[in-house]
């Protein structure tokens, strides 16, 4: 049995009386690609954001390695080894591409670590690796505000290489991107998802096929079914909810 | 004057921005003004120190902040409480008043019939308490308050309204303390300064070069930190501050830091202000100065150090020319002032050199704009296209 | 105490209450539902105030038999001056910052200098005052202990009836509806027809109207000078944060609670120091609450 690298246990959160995430029980293994999948309003950005603590949970645990990251805050909480890119990209768009990359550089990000902060040659090595993986070797010095939507995706991915994440959470990866795109971003996924977990949620099914080692199914707030991609579709309460009633 | 420099290369200008405005402050100022004139270069020179904090605060970090004053006014007290305890000790005319009254007191607290020296006046009757307090007192305050808030999450415009609201109790209570603080009329006469006169012009023209240094080397710290990864840290806080959480920075230090640096260097200015216009006052204080020293910010551009510093100097000048010769028109032109930088010109007088031909983008890629569109561009329209063009320098 | 002094403190808390709300009734509608920090709100009230004081002199020159009745054409004047005003402001400046809410900040600020400047050369340098009204004149003593200016109460019964007049005009008619959609989701407004930037012009055309009428009832307490409007604005943006920006009911319930604090305040310390004890605690209570006292918890 491998071990758990995220538990998140009996997670509850409402808005306004609204749970949109409803006693969840979700559980992540150490160099798993987990996608999830789920019709809209199903509680899959909410769950990401609790995660990474964007939104506090309304009850519930939620455990990454030995953190509790219930009580963490954002920055702690991505200090100890958690990534996250968001829904519509976000870059830093008065930046260059390098000063994107460099500034997710996860050494020295305290006050005086900064002001006195050197760039070394572990610092460039470590660009020009993760600026190649995600294609925008090219274009290192160029605003990322310039970059097309599906560039700004791959930057956001190289953001998180940077940080040398244990567990990645990506929403909508290849959202705006053409086919041929959304190809290479698989194969970056594959690729990146060795030696690390990373968790996506995506709506695109031939993509999540592409990569999916499981597939979660989030349905008001809660597990629906959890399987590989052909138990995940066989199921008729799957079936049920994306085709409706 | 934009005509005139045209021919210099702008990237000459703005590489060396700081040796121009180091020749401009210690050669061509001293060697073309009269003293009288040069006090008042010494005066606008000690509020240029806000300006150049605001356009850390506010220009990179995004905050703007209309307390700017509390910060000057505290470093502006504090030296007038050592000038006004060293004059109070060494006049004779005081002592025999003082003595008088039993008592060695500044002469308003006597007129105001307090009869003991409040507990917190006692340490500025030394200067080595009074120069650590200056340098250190007001960072430490602007650090702890606007962390907490800053921590919480407070917006912006209401960060801005909180320092309005700090401004205002602070002139406030200077006012209705008068007993303690020396009320409207603020604190004045001072004699000496470690038994220096303060009379002579040669000590006038040494406090002038005194002054010129420190601000120099404000500039040249604020240089410093944006050039350092905190500075690009601070910018990308500015553009998306939630984003900067999940690289992993914590903004709420890194924007009270900058607003404590900014606290500095006003607290500086307020100290070399009193020193050289020999008066500490509450008009100084208001919300009505504070929100003033944003436009000399604003004049210079909001992203240039350097800027802020010419801004100063020019709205300051406008100022006194104007209560010289047309005081009814001041209001207008300052007031016009605002409507035009705001709505025409959000860089200032920087952005208009960065408009002018033969522009590299090299500065605006290392120093980016305040809002997409402030830069005339329409809003939220970035085409994509343009990434064929336009490699910045970035290093 | 006695009951005549509780009884005396509670109708100066009401009377600053009322004061304050209507002070804060139109930089609520202003900043709480359009997001515009006009730092020359102030300057419109003094507007205001110098209507009433024209209205005044006009009566007095021209119908002196109708002296009694100027206040509610002051008032009426003054609403449609400043909201007129505002219109152009709208027009002319405000439009193109909407989405850089700090340089509204310093642009009005600008404007308000320049106002204050128009007042001092255009009409007078020193402060005017109006006359009181006949039947506003003395003051009401139910028991021999207890005397309320009647100008005191009349401005209750004006800011009580404007809240009033507000509350129905933003929640129970269409320009209402329109107003309320638009500032809740522009996007969506536009989509369905309306013409946000119409609107956004109204709206604030309103906000600034009742800053009119602000100005022109306190000018029957207190004189009205160039500068009067810059006293008014910290403690109208105070009142208006104080009580979460989103909600009208709330800047209401933070004008009576600052109103209750500031007369019991002024009673134990001195006038300015109570306004910067006020101030404070506000602040105090900010860091707390960072969306104001009144604002319900909203997803993001």
């Amino acid at each position: 049995m491998s071990e758990n690298i995220l538990s998140v246990e009996d997670l509850t959160v409402s808005f306004d009386g609204f749970r949109a995430v409803d006693s969840l029980n979700f559980y992540v293994e150490k160099d798993e690609l987990r996608c999830v999948i789920g019709p809209n309003g199903a509680g899959k950005t909410t769950l990401l954001d609790m995660i990474c603590g964007k939104t506090r949970p309304t009850g519930g645990s939620i455990r990454f390695k030995r953190f509790d990251l219930t009580d963490m805050l954002e920055y702690q909480i991505t200090r100890v080894g958690v990534g996250r890119k968001f829904q519509n990209p976000s870059v830093y768009e008065d930046l260059t591409v390098f000063e994107n990359l460099e500034i997710s550089y996860p050494k020295r990000r305290g006050l005086m670590g900064s002001l006195f902060f050197k760039r070394d040659a572990d610092l460039l090595a470590k660009i020009d690796e993760v600026s190649e993986r995600i294609f925008l070797h090219e274009v290192l010095r160029h605003k990322a505000g310039q970059l097309s939507h599906g560039q700004k995706q791959w930057l956001e991915i190289g953001m998180l290489l940077m940080q040398d994440p244990e567990l990645l959470l990506l929403d909508e990866p290849v959202a705006g991107m053409s086919a041929k795109e959304r190809e290479q971003t698989a194969s970056l996924l594959n690729a990146i998802s060795k030696g690390r977990s990373i968790v996506v949620i995506e709506h695109d099914m031939a993509f999540v096929r592409m990569i999916a080692h499981k597939v979660t199914v989030l349905h008001q707030g809660r597990m629906l079914a959890e399987g590989t991609m052909d138990q995940v579709q066989a199921d008729e309460r799957v079936k049920d909810v994306y085709l409706g009633h | 004057m934009a005509a005139a420099i045209a021919p210099v290369s702008r990237g000459f200008l703005q590489r060396y921005a700081i040796v121009i405005l180091a020749v401009v402050l210690l050669a061509v100022l001293p060697l073309s003004l009269d003293i009288f004139r040069l006090g008042l270069a010494a005066k606008y020179l000690s509020l240029a120190f806000c300006a150049v904090g605001i356009v850390l605060i506010w220009g990179y970090g995004g905050i703007l902040s209309l307390g700017q004053g509390v910060f000057f006014g505290l470093g502006s007290y504090m030296m007038a409480m050592f000038l006004k305890l060293e004059s109070t000790g060494a006049d004779t005319s005081a002592q025999a008043l003082s003595s008088f009254f039993g008592s060695n007191l500044p002469d308003f607290m006597v007129w105001n019939s307090v009869e003991q020296l409040p507990w917190w006046w006692e340490p500025f009757h030394h200067v080595w308490f009074t120069i650590p307090a200056i340098l250190i007192l007001p960072p430490v305050v602007a650090f702890v308050l606007s962390y907490l808030n800053f921590r919480r999450r407070i917006g912006d415009v209401y960060f801005s309204i909180i320092t309005l609201a700090f401004s205002a109790i602070l002139a406030i209570v200077i006012i209705g303390q008068q007993g303690v603080t020396g009320g409207v009329n603020g604190i004045t006469d001072f004699r000496t300064f470690m038994g220096i006169n303060l009379d002579p012009d040669n000590v006038k023209i040494a406090m002038y070069y005194i002054t010129c240094v420190l601000l120099l080397v404000c500039v040249l710290i604020g240089t410093f930190i944006l050039r350092s990864r905190l500075g690009k840290v601070l910018v990308a806080i500015r553009d998306r501050e939630d984003r900067v959480r999940f690289s992993g920075y914590d903004p709420a230090l890194f924007k009270a830091f900058i607003f404590a640096v900014a606290a500095l260097f006003s607290s500086i200015g307020g100290a070399m202000f009193t020193l050289q216009v020999g008066l500490a006052s509450p008009s100084l204080v208001g919300i009505t100065p504070s929100i003033e020293m944003v436009i000399y910010a604003a004049v210079g551009g909001r992203l240039s150090l350097v800027g802020a510093v010419y801004g100063a100097m020019l709205v300051g000048a406008a100022k006194t020319f104007f209560s010289e010769n047309f005081v009814e028109f001041w209001l207008y032109l300052i007031g016009g002032l605002f409507i035009v930088i705001v709505m025409f010109l959000p860089h200032g007088l920087a952005g208009l050199l960065d408009k002018l031909p033969g522009a590299k983008r090299h500065r605006l890629a290392a120093l980016p704009g305040p809002e997409p569109d402030a830069a005339g561009q329409a809003a939220g329209e970035r085409p994509a296209a343009r990434l064929a063009g336009e490699v910045g320098g970035g290093k | 105490m006695t009951f005549d002094v509780l009884a005396m403190q509670a109708f100066t808390g009401l009377s600053i209450f009322t004061i304050l709300m209507l002070m804060a009734l139109g930089l609520a509608i202003v900043f709480g539902l359009m997001g515009v920090i006009n730092m020359a709100h102030g300057e419109l009230m003094a507007m205001g105030a110098y209507c009433s004081y024209g209205a005044a002199r006009f009566f007095e020159n021209f119908a002196p038999s109708m002296m009694d009745y100027y206040v509610f054409v002051g008032i009426l004047l003054a609403f449609v001056v400043t909201s007129a005003f505002g219109f152009l402001l709208e027009r002319g400046l405000i439009r193109f910052l909407y989405k850089r809410p700090l340089d509204t900040l310093l642009a009005t600020w600008g404007l308000s200098l320049v106002l204050q400047q128009v007042y001092r050369q255009f009409i007078s340098s020193k402060e005017v005052e109006v006359p009181t009204v006949s039947w506003l004149q003395g003051a009401w003593q139910p028991t021999d202990g207890i005397a309320l200016p009647l100008s005191r109460i009349f401005i209750v019964v004006l800011a009580i009836v404007t809240a009033a007049a507000v509350y129905w005009l933003l929640f129970r008619t269409r320009w209402g509806l329109r107003i309320r959609a638009v500032t809740q989701n522009r996007a969506m407004a536009g989509a369905a027809g309306i013409n946000t930037a119409r609107v956004d012009a109204y709206t604030f055309a309103l906000g600034c109207g009742l800053a009119g009428i602000a100005g022109s009832s306190f000018t029957m307490l207190a004189s009205t000078g160039p500068t009067t409007g810059q006293h008014y604005i910290v403690d109208t943006f105070i009142v208006v944060v104080f009580g979460g920006v989103e909600s009208l009911l709330g800047t209401i319930s933070s004008a009576f609670i600052i109103g209750q604090m500031q007369s019991w305040f002024e009673f134990e310390l001195s006038g300015s120091m109570a306004r910067a004890s006020i101030l404070l605690l506000v602040i105090v209570v900010l860091f707390f609450r960072p969306n104001g006292l009144f604002a319900t918890k909203v997803r993001r």
